[in-house]
């Protein structure tokens, strides 16, 4: 609590040397830093990038985490990370990942794109769009402080109890997992319900639930899982954080709690999660392989129709992550024949995807090889999981490298691919740089072997009798060498990242500017409109006269989207700091709670409720802004 | 140009099958070696699986390459793609086909889920009681009022009942030569029916993740034939023979007493492997091959052999007291 305080004096020290000293201007001059702008901002478009960039961040945290485990798997007997250190490890690349990498990084692209597919100028609470950045950001910094304050959590991203009560975890691991991700967990959850409510209420004129692009859609249902998804996890970690701080026994079976509680808790929240993340790859890359192949997505109704039929199965599955517990042969039955229906929906996604390709012109740009590498990939991805929806031969894969091998082929394979295809596809659109394409090809192709190299053995580990989570394994087994194949796969994906790294940074300094219609083949709204949009997104809301709405236009001859308003003054949403503040609170709080500091656990509290409050009794009523009338050639 | 690149391709991929070919895994531990009749249901069923998913991968990547070589842009060629919106007969096609071939797949599915959860009769029957520790595991025969630890006996040929207890976190308990797993769940009490058809010797390990030693919380199953089987269960009966008074084994004993039986003899709070018969053992803690040097190793400093172990380190006894005290506990036959 001291170097708290401390390290808080010494920001206000340095924040008051930087502006200049504390005078009458001090306000004055942070309100107008920039830095404060990006702390306040409400704007979708700033929400996406910073989201992007707090995803990123924890994608480079976890991907170093694995490399430290793939080192240590490399030769049987190593001693780089034994015992607990490689339980964290392992424990940490999956919470982070899940949680701190592929969430946000949907979340950015979502706030990218959905307002503009849809032709709003905003989502529907901007206010809560804020509150759900910060929340989950807090959360993801309480929850990798663990690392410096008394040892990171070690009961696996599953944190099945049993092994994360007291008495097996002692420390504050457990804790910052539990507290960290339920601070994230209810930013997430925020900005499901705003994506739910953004899309319902704030669609253009003429833009029909089955006109929105499938990326849209996808946004869509993921926000339905979150919503319904989610509160299970709230209550798992609720239970969990009484057990652990409060000594109440939900989960100990000594005092009659039961683990199996845990089991089912987690996974009715977990398995939607797994299409919460990948869903929303299924829809970016249906608009870049329509958009590159230029042709209209093949099968538009159906696609959507499967999107909303697995978002809903996802629901009825989660027993087949526990097969093996002993719930007997008919709940094993039962959820096997529901998981193997799951593969119906999926496949006519993969064929409606082939069929949009065929008979188009498709043009290999980045995005679109992103898109083309994710089909196999993904494929050999679900022939595992229908394998895997097998109880008897479960029995065998369960907790196996097989089932290492086969949820990386979706999440790398899947949702990875999936963000980087949409990153690479949205980029111009987001920061109005376009992307080089020779790194760009870089990254795809070492990125690509690398994973297949390193994933691709690891089936065979599982099927040569390797568990997962083990920090070692025997000589003379047959294990040696697939392991050190996989361990020299993460060198391909490494120097890929790199490359991606690199591009970012070059392209922000040099990249050509990039056009409205920054591929030249744009289908949907957002490639109407400046590339980055101005603060307002559209001048005027535009009239949609179709699936594909700039196509349609476009087909008519027209150059822009026909209008469905005259130009006018534009209201806009004022920025706040309350929701980085509330964060803070809950950050404060959450941090008192794990060290058993129960004042500044208090003191985190107040902060929230007095955000609360402020929040309460705003009555700041925005602003309006006067767009340039894009007709005279209105300059950003 | 095109020709060659198949060429390379088609290289590729027959060296990593050759590759693959070469190493199938340790016949003690493969889940592609079955040696039981279960490890040979759940082998069939991933084959009969497989089968069925590289059909459907050979499709996916047929269309797959036609459609990026055919439908690829062209230099200096710019055409205006026909705006299909959909066909309902290849969406009919490509929804009833999976169906179809997800029932053929269902079918054996739910047969063999439930023959393998059915409980043979008793009477034919071998029963194990398997408790997974952190992190060791206990064997006791109801039947013929035997325990041990880490490495268990079995009969060719008949039947064998675990029944799997747990008493403080979840393991899962996993003999891939034998057959699938099945999770160690503290109150609970969970049934496998396992069979060995062929005598020999089968690694065992911990599969759920249980703490710093997860990774060697390995166990053996030694499938004897039913003579030989019966000559163990008649020698883990006989008690452990007196060691003569004025021996060092008699002092290895005193020595035993005094610092271990406490937690090795199930009086206290702690429960650690019945030493009963450790002479018999293959291993030491399940991992290390059992003669004097890894004993040593082992008792003076546990932790650096197996992260997390509740075994405390042995090593304030002098030479002479920790020689005697191998001596003794290698003389429990």
């Amino acid at each position: 609590m001291a170097t708290l305080i401390v390290l808080l004096v010494l920001v206000l020290f340095l924040a008051a040397i930087f502006t200049g000293g504390y005078n009458r201007q001090f306000l004055e001059r942070m309100r107008n830093s920039r830095t404060w702008d990006w702390l306040t901002t409400v704007d979708h478009k700033k929400i996406g990038i910073l989201y992007l960039m707090g995803g990123l961040l924890f994608f480079l945290i976890g991907g170093l985490e694995a490399i430290f485990m793939r080192l240590q798997l490399f030769a049987p007997g190593n001693d780089l990370f034994v015992g607990r250190t490689f339980n964290e490890l392992l424990t940490m690349h999956g919470t982070t990942m899940i949680f701190l990498a592929a969430m946000p990084l949907i979340f950015a692209i979502m706030n990218a794109v959905v307002p503009l597919q849809i032709g709003a100028r905003d989502v529907a609470f901007p206010f809560l769009n804020a509150l759900g950045f910060w929340l989950f950001f807090f959360g993801g910094v309480l929850l990798n402080l663990s690392w410096i304050f008394g040892g990171a959590p070690d009961a696996g991203w599953t944190s099945y109890t049993g092994l994360a009560l007291n008495q097996y975890s002692p420390g504050p691991g457990v804790d910052f997992y539990v507290l960290g991700l339920q601070i994230a967990g209810i930013g997430t959850l925020i900005g499901g319900l705003n994506f739910i409510v953004t899309i319902i209420n704030m669609r253009a004129p003429g833009m029909t639930f089955l006109r929105l692009p499938l990326f849209t859609w996808t946004a869509f249902v993921t926000s339905g899982l979150v919503l319904f998804a989610f509160p299970a996890f709230t209550v798992a970690l609720l239970l969990l954080m009484f057990d652990r701080l409060f000594g109440s026994n939900f989960f100990d079976h000594a005092m009659g709690g039961s683990t199996v509680i845990w089991e089912h808790l987690f996974w009715i929240f977990g398995h939607p999660e797994v299409y919460i993340v990948i869903l929303p790859a299924f829809g970016i890359m249906s608009d870049v392989i329509s958009t590159f192949s230029k042709k209209r997505l093949f099968g538009y109704n159906s696609m959507v129709f499967a999107t909303v039929l697995i978002g809903f199965l996802g629901f009825m599955v989660w027993v087949h992550h526990m097969f093996t517990v002993g719930l007997g042969a008919i709940s094993n039955s039962v959820f096997a024949v529901a998981t193997m229906a799951i593969a119906v929906p999926t496949g006519i996604k993969v064929f409606n995807w082939l069929f949009t390709m065929w008979g188009g012109e498709i043009q290999f740009k980045t995005p679109m090889l992103w898109a083309v590498g994710f089909i196999p990939t993904f494929v050999i991805g679900g022939m595992t999981g229908v394998m895997l929806a097998l109880p008897p031969a479960d029995y065998q894969y369960q907790d196996s490298y097989f089932v290492v091998a086969h949820f990386h082929y979706v999440l790398v394979g899947g949702t990875v691919f999936g963000l980087f295809a949409g990153i690479y596809y949205w980029w111009p659109k987001m920061f109005g740089k376009m992307l080089n394409e020779s790194l760009g090809k870089w990254h795809f192709w070492t990125f690509l072997i690398g994973f297949h190299l390193t994933f691709f053995p690891q089936h065979f580990l599982g099927l040569f009798g390797m568990p997962r989570r083990v920090f070692t394994y025997q000589t003379n087994v047959g294990l040696e060498r697939l392991n050190e194949i996989s361990t020299i796969g993460v060198a391909g994906m490494l120097i890929g990242t790199i490359f991606f790294l690199v591009n970012i940074i070059y392209t922000l300094r040099k990249g050509p500017k990039a056009e409205a219609d920054a591929w030249g083949l744009g289908r949907t709204l957002e490639w109407s409109i400046p590339s980055p949009p101005p603060e307002y997104n559209f001048a005027q809301t535009p009239l949609v006269r179709g699936f594909d709405a700039l196509w349609v236009e476009k087909e008519a001859g027209n150059k822009t989207m026909t209008p469905a308003e005259p130009l006018g003054s534009i209201h806009m949403p004022s920025p706040s700091y309350i929701p980085i503040m509330m964060s803070l609170g809950f950050f404060i709080a959450g941090f008192g709670f794990i060290v058993r500091g129960i004042p500044a656990a208090v003191f985190g509290l107040i902060i929230v409720f007095a955000a609360l409050f402020l929040r309460s009794f705003d009555y700041d009523r925005g602003y309006h802004v006067e767009p340039e009338d894009p007709e005279k050639g209105g300059k950003e | 140009m095109e020709r060659l690149r198949i060429w390379r391709i088609g290289l590729l991929i027959s060296l990593v099958t050759l590759f693959l070919a070469g190493c199938s895994g340790d016949p003690s531990l493969s889940v592609l070696d079955p040696k039981g009749s279960a490890g040979e249901i759940q082998l069939n069923l991933i084959y009969w699986s497989l089968i069925l998913m590289t059909v459907v991968f050979v499709i996916v990547i047929t269309i797959f390459v036609y459609v990026l070589v055919r439908y690829r842009k062209r230099k200096g060629k710019d055409i205006m793609p026909e705006q299909v919106h959909g066909s309902t007969k290849l969406e009919i096609i490509w929804t009833v086909i999976p169906i179809a071939a997800l029932i053929a797949l269902a079918i054996p599915t739910v047969q063999y889920t439930f023959e393998l959860a059915e409980t043979p009769p008793a009477e034919d029957t071998v029963i194990i009681d398997v408790t997974g520790h952190q992190y060791w595991w206990e064997f006791k025969y109801p039947q013929y009022g035997i325990t041990t630890a880490q490495e268990a006996h079995i009969p060719v040929g008949k039947k064998v009942l675990f029944r799997i207890h747990g008493e403080d976190v979840l393991h899962s308990f996993w003999v891939p030569s034998l057959g699938g797993k099945m999770d160690v769940v503290p109150g609970r009490v969970n049934t496998m029916t396992l069979d060995a058809k062929q005598p020999g010797m089968y690694q065992g390990k911990c599969a759920e993740l249980c703490g710093s030693g997860h990774a060697l919380m390995d166990f053996k199953v030694f499938a004897d034939k039913q003579g030989d089987f019966d000559k163990w269960t008649a020698s883990m009966k006989q008690p452990v023979a007196s060691v003569s008074a004025t021996s060092s084994e008699a002092n290895g004993e005193k020595i035993f007493k005094q610092n271990c039986i406490g937690c090795h003899a199930g009086v206290s709070q702690i429960k650690a492997p019945n030493l009963n018969k450790f002479a018999t053992r293959s291993t030491i803690a399940g991992i290390l091959p059992h003669n004097e040097q890894n004993l040593k190793i082992w008792l003076k400093n546990p932790q650096a052999v197996k992260p997390g172990t509740l075994m405390p380190k042995i090593d304030y006894l002098n030479k002479d007291e920790l020689n005697d005290l191998i001596k003794y506990l290698d003389s429990r036959k």
